[in-house]
């Protein structure tokens, strides 16, 4: 447990002290909010939708958690190449351990991150439903977690950020733009609905949405039972990524 | 009694064999330098002995500990400085020593003392409270030494640990390795190209090229066998003149470059 703590702070002290990037986060869910939320907000409403804002908050809130997870997992590539995986690697720790403490740091981090941007949507205009708050941020914790677990498991296996691009690319933007963040899920073509039925973070970004508006597509149980399968299922093949590493 | 015992020691990458089936052992208490040009594989080797790799074949034993089948056991026996730098660049001097003392279980009572008197050991109690990106190269390897003693090893070992230090701060590592041995009875196992380092330190040593190790022994033992003066010349004499290519990951070994250069 102390192994999992030290970790934890760790990342949560290397996270506070890089000031310039926490603001530099915020950038692009700003952009999101202004841009496309007040952009196509006139047609959203014209289409019958109401209030577009209210509808892209959550989704903005989920894809600042979503990127700053599965980043600060994929920092275990920094870890490799300035040597300090050697360190915690040698020490007598369970590889478990590691990655728990590890995956709960870059969580914490991402709900920093995400309750930032909540504060920023506020702003914007966008009124939650403040008595189911407690469960909009258990939806949040388990959106980071899922994430951060991925990008650490990713990580585990590659040894410097040359693939970055393509997990950027090819994972981490379908995974939010996918996810029904921007766009209802409902009526879309097949393919899209397959795809966005299969793409956990649907669930997470409807659930919040449930949460903080009570409108959703899935019910809320079947979206925490989602989350949390999948965050098992990813810690387990984050275990035996870790276990293969050779330094 | 041997604190280091291993056995057919094999490792191979494809084709390619960096240890091949190499078998020695280390006497509790003494220090021990491991020699070989570059890409000899005496990193691999240190490696596996510290289980952050596993052999393709054959058997370690530290401090009685079976290095594969128990590795938890094993890392609490043996600290290690890596031949590159392992600190937390974004943390304190103290708290990369608290990280550590933490991940090995030592209590807050314990290590609280225990940093302090490791850093003034190291002339770094002044700076304890410094972010050690802003230390130099000198600076974080006594930091690392210090770590590396913390949780009071039976085994310390030093991969190349003067590489890229004046003579001034040369000296003064090995001043503190030599104390350490003398003082705490801490077995040194330690690589390094500086022949006269080894003359000075080491009580028995083990040449190593092509994976294979050529010669074991202590100094004068190794002079005889190969009946030179300088122990220079019998490391020149046995492992040949040619030099030698380091193979490996590009991208990490430019890694590495430019971190020797930042040190």
């Amino acid at each position: 447990m102390q192994a999992i703590y030290i970790l934890w702070l760790r990342q949560l002290k290397r996270f506070i002290r890089k000031k310039a990037s926490i603001v530099g986060a915020l950038g692009q869910p700003i952009i999101f909010l202004f841009a496309i939320g007040f952009g196509l907000s006139p047609i959203y409403a014209l289409a019958g939708g109401g209030n577009y804002v209210q509808f892209l908050a959550p989704g903005i809130i989920v894809m600042s958690v979503l990127f700053t997870s599965i980043f600060t997992g994929l920092e275990i590539i920094w870890d490799k190449q300035f040597g300090f995986l050697k360190e915690t690697f040698v020490a007598p720790v369970p590889r478990l351990q590691i990655l728990l403490g590890k995956v709960l740091g870059g969580a914490t981090v991402a709900m920093i991150q995400g309750v930032l941007v909540f504060l920023i949507t506020l702003v914007a205009g966008f009124r939650p439903h403040w008595p189911s708050l407690p469960l909009a941020f258990l939806f949040l914790f388990l959106v980071a977690m899922l994430s951060s677990a991925l990008g650490a498991a990713i990580a585990a296996r590659l040894d410097d950020m040359q693939g970055f691009p393509l997990i950027f690319n090819f994972l981490v933007q379908p995974l939010f733009y996918l996810s029904g963040a921007i766009f209802p899920i409902k009526n879309l073509p097949p393919i899209l609905d397959f795809i966005t039925k299969i793409n956990p973070f649907s669930y997470g970004v409807d659930g919040l949405r449930y949460a903080f508006s009570g409108a959703n597509v899935f019910p809320p149980v079947l979206s925490i039972t989602v989350l949390g399968v999948t965050i098992f299922l990813v810690l387990i093949i984050g275990v035996y990524q870790f276990s293969k590493v050779q330094l | 009694m041997n604190i280091i015992e291993t056995k057919n020691l094999t490792k191979k990458y494809g084709s390619f064999t960096a240890v091949d089936n190499v078998s020695f052992n280390v006497i509790k208490g003494e220090v021990f330098a491991f020699l070989g040009p570059n890409g000899a594989g005496k990193t691999t080797t240190i490696k596996i002995l510290t289980t952050i790799l596993n052999p393709t074949q054959g058997e370690v034993f530290l401090a009685g500990h079976n290095v594969k089948e128990n590795p938890n056991e094993t890392r609490k026996s043996f600290g290690i400085v890596f031949q590159d730098p392992s600190l937390d660049n974004e943390l304190t001097a103290y708290e990369n020593m608290q990280f550590h003392a933490i991940l090995y279980g030592i209590k807050k009572s314990v290590y609280q003392k225990r940093i302090i008197d490791l850093l003034s050991l190291v002339e770094l109690s002044d700076k304890k409270d410094l972010f050690v990106k802003n230390f130099s190269g000198g600076m974080k390897r006594r930091l690392e030494i210090a770590r590396g003693l913390l949780h009071q090893p039976k085994v310390l070992f030093l991969d190349e640990p003067t590489i890229g230090l004046d003579p001034q701060t040369r000296n003064k590592v090995w001043a503190y390795i030599k104390d350490l041995n003398k003082n705490e009875q801490v077995t040194i196992f330690f690589t390094t190209h500086h022949m006269e380092e080894v003359e000075r330190i080491a009580e028995r040593v083990a040449i190593i090229d092509h994976g294979k190790i050529l010669i074991i022994g202590t100094i004068e033992e190794i002079l005889q066998k190969a009946g030179v003066k300088k122990l220079e010349e019998a490391f020149i004499k046995l492992t040949g003149g040619s030099i030698r290519e380091e193979e490996g990951n590009v991208g990490l070994n430019q890694m590495r470059i430019s971190n020797k250069l930042m040190r």
